[in-house]
């Protein structure tokens, strides 16, 4: 066997935190062969962006590598000094980061940015840089490339951005590419697009590739080598379609089950849970058998919302929900429908349309009086980001009770400590915890927290943000059957906010697809999941990255 | 063209907007002066003991016998023409005074901010790049030092040290030496004016004159910027962007002037802009302390004679200066980051 490109032996890396020594990585050893591409996935703080970063030598300040050995072209690199370290990035290995907005300098003009490493590098005048700048803006696909090289960041979408650090990281023809979730945070479309170029680019020039990232259905679909990684050890590493059809670590194996794919389940999501034998009524509130005459739980006619710069945020949207019914409604960023749960829980004011709250017109009070109105207590929103979402000075207790001190008027004293102390308990928070507050809970304590608050107050409509968005599949696991299990045990109507696909459609019966403000298309989940009518909801099924056990081969085949 | 057009409009509307302010600022401080004690007819009349007769016709040549409102719609039909009084005290109108006395307290004013940007940037700089070490708290103990001792204490103290004891500084009274000749008026700051003439000597005079309260001035205002920029520095330095040009192999200084630097300075650019507004009016105790003949302590001087119109003349002239140097401050604000421009 040849060298590997890259090596890593033993790694060990530990932060000096206030808290004492942290230890990141616990000896992670991993190799990657010239124009290879290993997946490195794990859930946070499992230390697989630390590794790509201790490869780099960018670890920061706190961080410091313990043991172990980093190797490139045979080269110890494990404590380069400053000068060798800057002849390696860019040049002969690069980065591709999460949140390229982010990533790149706002008040530069991105193609003054790409110039900049070129010259880094090269012996180039600045009108050479330029123009390769600009070659390297349409080697990435860019139209346009002379002109977009005068853009700022900040007049470009989320994957022109992503491209363009693409375009920098690519500039010098380096050998090895890190790419650090480097589509997180976009829409499946662009993701897929993203990594379809991100591959092409790779395999066309000869480079190896390291692609860290949480989802598992992209490692499966773009990597030759996936290794797992958990508490900074990696557990496993195979190809993918061992790896994913028949998993020999039990964390593996947890891991492969919690995610979201065409055909798992709520239930199936969590293994060693005893198979659930409510799973299978799920549809007993279906629509249609409630008792004729029961209002609606939720009817919204040509609901339309314009801001007063002309952008069309929301435009000509109608649907219904029934007592108990859950209702996805999926769509890719500037879609709409965060607007929509926004303008259906009265935070925004419609410039057009009606929303009926059990028969009650809601759309026409303003949104600052909503609070007043008696239909506020039955509706109730549940946001994206739980930690963001949470009044950091408030302790878990006091955010679960701010809607039953404001809404019931409840006083501090027994009934309120019984009453969110049940909360907590339907939630699985427990009561230990209350007396913490949001920065010392984790990611999967704070959503609780959060569904709680929304439902201490005993709603009918419960409205949910992309509620799982910012977890880990793991601990989105669990709080789907959470939310799942609350759901049929109080008869509560969802409105599901998501761009995930394959969780909407465990989550509810039905599904609208909004694209640009507008519906697409609205259908029973299973169906338009696994036949959709309209092209859009097509290409968002495709693009999906997925790894079905049985189809894993070919993907893997495909990708070499 | 376009974009000329944009900031021109963007000026009309600022400064139109800024009219209230100004307008309200000008009411104040005439409804205020007429409340303080102390008639000012008595005190030009030479004191009480003056005859109520001589008393009475002075306040009758001074407008002081009408009813307020109307002394108002004088004072601003005269401020509308350009007129803004005569000082009973120098016995010149206001805006003579003023404009003898301004571009000594400019001069001073500029030539400490730039002493104390030239100072507090690399201090903030070094301090956000070794957070907590010795640097950092060095620069820290004299941020404390400049703003917990005031101005007339650090002046005192400068003038003690290096005019009396060193005996390097020349005689802290005044703007120039007082055998030396006077450049003749062109722009009225010494130092470009010696400049423009090719008066080395005198030049160099007017520089040594300067540098002492120049530098008390920085001193005090060294802190707000010094941990503004170390601050902005330290937030941007942990930007996303800051990696990604260490990632692409960058050279270090480059990263740090290039990009760090550009990107820490927007909100240091803002501070600088209510420093420096604050420094032309809180400039007094040094302009008293080194002679200085500015604007500052002539309106003090007139404060305390009960002299209405340099007062009221003094706090407009600082009104439009903080309206001018806020929109410059958006101006440049503007220049430096692409998405406020929009």
């Amino acid at each position: 066997m040849t060298t590997p490109l890259l090596s890593v032996e033993d790694l060990r890396v530990s932060f000096s935190t206030r808290r004492g020594t942290v230890e990141a990585l616990r000896g992670v050893s991993l190799a990657l062969p010239a124009g290879g591409v290993l997946g490195l996935v794990g859930e946070s703080g499992s230390g697989k962006s630390v590794t790509s970063l201790a490869v780099m030598g960018l670890l920061d300040r706190a961080g410091r590598v313990t043991g172990g050995r980093i190797r490139f072209d045979g080269r110890d690199i494990t404590r380069a000094g400053p000068r060798e370290l800057r002849g390696l990035r860019g040049a002969e290995i690069s980065m591709v980061f999460q949140n390229p907005r982010a990533a790149l300098n706002p008040i530069r003009r991105v193609g003054e940015q790409i110039a900049e490493v070129l010259r880094a590098h090269r012996p180039l005048t600045g009108a050479e840089a330029r123009k390769q700048a600009v070659e390297l803006l349409e080697a990435v696909r860019i139209r346009d490339a002379a002109r977009r090289a005068q853009a700022f960041p900040h007049e470009l979408s989320g994957g022109m951005c992503q491209r363009i650090v693409i375009a920098m990281a690519m500039a010098c023809a380096p050998r090895l590419i890190l790419a650090d979730e480097p589509t997180t945070g976009l829409d499946v479309t662009t993701q897929k697009a993203v990594m379809d170029l991100l591959a092409t680019l790779t395999r066309e020039r000869g480079m190896a590739m390291l692609l860290v990232t949480h989802d598992l259905g992209l490692a499966a679909q773009y990597c030759d080598q996936v290794a797992v990684m958990e508490q900074g050890r990696i557990v496993e590493s195979a190809p993918p379609a061992a790896l994913f059809g028949t998993p020999r670590h039990a964390y593996t194996a947890r891991l492969v089950a919690a995610c979201p794919r065409r055909d798992s389940t709520i239930a199936s999501l969590t293994p060693e849970a005893p198979p659930r034998p409510a799973a299978a009524p799920r549809k007993a509130p279906a629509p249609g058998t409630s008792p004729p005459g029961t209002p609606l739980l939720l009817e919204v006619q040509n609901l339309a919302k314009r801001y007063p710069d002309g952008t069309v945020a929301v435009d000509d949207v109608s649907f219904t929900l029934q007592p108990g019914e859950s209702l996805g409604l999926v769509g890719e960023s500037g879609s709409g429908k965060s607007t929509v749960s926004r303008l259906v829980t009265r935070l925004l004011d419609p410039s057009g349309g009606r929303i009926l709250f059990e028969g009650g017109d809601i759309g026409g009070i303003p949104a600052r009086d909503f609070h007043r109105a008696p239909q506020r207590r039955g509706v109730q929103i549940v946001f994206q980001d739980a930690g963001e979402s949470l009044n950091p000075r408030f302790t878990a207790f006091d955010s679960i009770a701010d809607p039953l001190r404001t809404l019931d008027g409840l006083r501090d004293g027994a009934a309120l400590q019984r009453k969110v102390e049940d909360c907590a308990e339907d939630v699985g928070l427990p009561r230990a915890l209350l007396d913490r507050f949001p920065h010392q809970l984790s990611g999967g304590q704070r959503a609780r927290v959060g569904i709680a608050r929304a439902l201490a107050i005993e709603p009918r409509l419960l409205v949910l943000d992309e509620p799982t968005a910012a977890l880990d599949v793991s601990v989105q696991a669990v709080v789907l059957q959470l939310l799942d299990r609350l759901r049929r045990e109080r008869g509560l109507g969802y409105l599901f906010v998501s761009h995930d696909l394959n969780v909407v459609r465990m989550l509810c019966e039905r599904v609208i697809v909004l694209r640009q403000g507008r519906i697409v298309e609205q259908g029973e989940s299973t169906r338009l999941l696994h036949a959709p009518a309209e092209a859009y909801t097509a290409e968002l099924v495709a693009a999906i990255p997925h790894f079905d056990p049985s189809a894993a081969p070919q993907a893997a085949v495909a990708c070499s | 063209m376009q974009v000329l057009r944009r900031a021109a409009l963007r000026v009309g509307g600022r400064l139109l907007s800024s009219v209230p302010a100004v307008l309200g600022v000008v009411v104040l401080t005439f409804l205020v002066m007429r409340v303080l004690p102390g008639d000012p007819a008595v005190y030009f009349a030479g004191g009480p003991s003056a005859g109520q007769e001589q008393i009475d016709a002075l306040r009758v040549q001074m407008g002081l016998d009408k009813p307020l409102p109307v002394q108002l719609l004088t004072y601003l039909r005269d401020i509308a023409r350009g007129d803004l009084g005569r000082s009973l005290t120098t016995g010149q109108p206001v805006v003579v005074d003023i404009a003898q006395r301004l571009p000594a307290s400019l001069e001073l004013t500029l030539t400490a901010l730039l002493l104390a940007l030239l100072a507090a940037l690399p201090l903030g700089i070094l301090a956000a790049l070794r957070p907590g070490s010795a640097v950092d708290h060095l620069v820290r103990f004299l941020c404390t030092m400049g703003v917990c001792m005031p101005t007339f204490v650090s002046g005192l103290l400068l003038v003690y040290v290096f005019y009396y004891l060193l005996g390097w500084a020349p005689d802290p009274t005044g703007r120039i030496d007082v055998f030396a000749a006077s450049p003749p008026e062109i722009t009225g700051f010494l130092l470009v004016d010696f400049a423009l003439v090719g008066d080395g000597e005198g030049w160099r005079a007017a520089a040594a004159q300067l540098i002492l309260p120049s530098c008390t001035m920085a001193l005090f205002v060294l802190a707000p910027l010094a941990r503004m920029t170390r601050a902005s520095m330290l937030a941007v330095l942990g930007g996303d962007f800051i990696r990604t040009a260490r990632a692409m192999g960058l050279p270090g200084w480059r990263v740090i002037l290039v990009h760090a630097l550009r990107n820490a300075l927007l909100p240091v650019i803002t501070i600088t802009g209510i420093v420096f507004s604050t420094m032309l009016g809180a400039n007094v105790l040094v302009e008293k302390v080194f002679s200085w003949p500015g604007v500052a302590s002539y309106a003090l001087d007139a404060l305390q004679a009960s002299d209405y119109a340099p007062v009221q003349g003094f706090v407009l002239l600082m009104a439009s200066i903080f309206v001018l140097v806020n929109l410059v401050i958006d101006l440049l604000y503007g220049l430096a980051d692409p998405r406020a421009a929009g």
